[in-house]
């Protein structure tokens, strides 16, 4: 790893003085970021911990009753303290290991953007807003493919609010080394319809399964999804599988999802 | 270099660092508390398994700059005041819990941390608990006795699969 140096701020507002400098970096729990440096293959000058931020802590409710998580909250905490969003802390509770857990953040897991992994999908399936330290941005907008967001250079993840939906169930069939979801698939009943986000398949990293929103809102039962389909031919291939076999995957585990989720 | 200083296992300790040393490499070198194994530096093997304020963390994947002000446990404190093995150290060694003990001092650690939170676990959460923790000797099943011993519970029922 090359070296850098490491601040800690206490405020947002401090947070984004100190990376402002173009080579600065913000660092949420490092458990992606400092295996990635360690790899050489980031060499920022200076490394901003957002984990002495107060405000950026803990699980609460809004006014309108969703469920506002600080950017710089651990998912062993959002899987304890989110149960008013059953299937958001389940999903929490099962990303990578119990140590992990314990560092990792939301904040940093939203801006990192892996297309393996689990909480973009919980955020774009239930319409989150993600909140940072100059604006809001629709779950829609915020995910742009593969390690990009519509995050701007230096913005902080500062908030991100879920609405609750009526049923919802994250379902992931890993890959069984990485323990990274091979495809990951989170579907939301709301009152005005079903969302359904899928991470882990495709080359432009989280996306929104449109026909099946459409076949679930009309009818939230398993069998909607028969014969339903997508093409492999943007998926991820790799060792662990093929595209048409991530394609596949998404049938499946979509079913899954729902028949938890009913 | 910037200063830190930490209690560890009940002791302040301080050290210069650099930003990129590494909690691991803090702990190993600089205060020569070598039970603290670093075997994958991936965050993938759990060797490496400390508590940081209370909970396991991986300490190769965690600054010792981020680790400044906190309460950290190693190994090197979990034995009992006069130097007998504690609960989980004797039942791993009770149940052949370990071969070559590599990662013996992260396996004991996420046990802690485990029994913690969950003073008597079901076989199958001592299991999931372990995810992040590998053991390329034993094959699991005489560690997972060993904590279902430690916790008090009966390890009979527990076959070798």
């Amino acid at each position: 790893m090359y070296n850098f140096e490491f601040e800690k701020p206490e405020t947002v507002a401090d947070a984004v003085a100190a990376l402002a400098p173009e080579d600065a970096q913000a660092l949420g729990g490092g458990q992606t970021l400092i295996p990635t440096l360690k790899q050489r293959l980031a060499s920022p000058t200076t490394l901003v911990s957002l984990k002495g931020i107060a405000e950026m802590q803990g699980v609460c409710k809004g006014d309108d009753g969703s469920i506002c998580i600080g950017g710089a909250t651990n998912h062993a905490t959002v899987a304890a303290e989110a149960g008013d969003y059953p299937a958001l802390a389940e999903t929490a509770a099962h990303i990578g290991d119990p140590a992990v857990r314990n560092r990792g953040t939301i904040g940093g897991s939203l801006a990192n953007n892996d297309p393996s992994a689990c909480y973009p999908a919980a955020a774009l399936a239930s319409g989150a807003t993600i909140v940072t330290n100059s604006r809001e941005i629709a779950a829609d907008d915020y995910f742009q493919g593969m390690f990009t967001t519509a995050l701007e250079d230096g913005e902080i993840v500062t908030e991100v609010r879920f609405p609750v939906p009526e049923k919802a169930n994250y379902q992931k069939f890993v890959q069984p080394a990485s323990r990274f979801a091979l495809v990951g698939v989170f579907v939301a009943k709301y009152s005005d319809g079903v969302r359904v986000a899928i991470t882990g398949a495709s080359n432009d990293g989280v996306f929104r399964w449109a026909e099946a929103e459409a076949a679930l809102t009309a009818n939230f039962a398993p069998e909607a999804l028969d014969g339903l389909s997508l093409s492999g031919d943007d998926m991820i291939s790799d060792l662990h599988g093929t595209g048409a076999y991530r394609a596949h995957l998404c049938n499946v585990i979509t079913k899954r999802a729902v028949t938890a989720a009913a | 270099m910037t200063q830190v200083n930490m209690t560890v296992n009940g002791k302040a300790a301080s050290g210069d660092v650099e930003g990129r040393t590494l909690l691991s490499s803090f702990l190993r070198d600089q205060l020569k508390l070598t039970g603290t194994h670093v075997g994958c530096d991936t965050s993938q093997c759990g060797a490496c398994v400390v508590h940081v304020d209370g909970v396991a963390v991986k300490s190769c994947t965690m600054l010792a700059a981020e680790a400044d002000g906190a309460d950290v446990a190693t190994i090197e404190g979990q034995a009992n005041p006069d130097g007998s093995l504690n609960v989980i150290q004797q039942a791993f060694q009770d149940h052949h819990g370990l071969q070559c003990g590599f990662c013996t001092p992260g396996m004991v650690m996420s046990t802690a941390a485990l029994l913690k939170g969950n003073p008597k676990p079901s076989e199958a959460e001592v299991r999931a608990y372990l995810e992040g923790n590998i053991c390329r000797c034993t094959g699991y099943h005489n560690i997972v006795k060993a904590i279902m011993a430690a916790s008090g519970q009966d390890v009979g029922a527990i076959a070798a699969e």
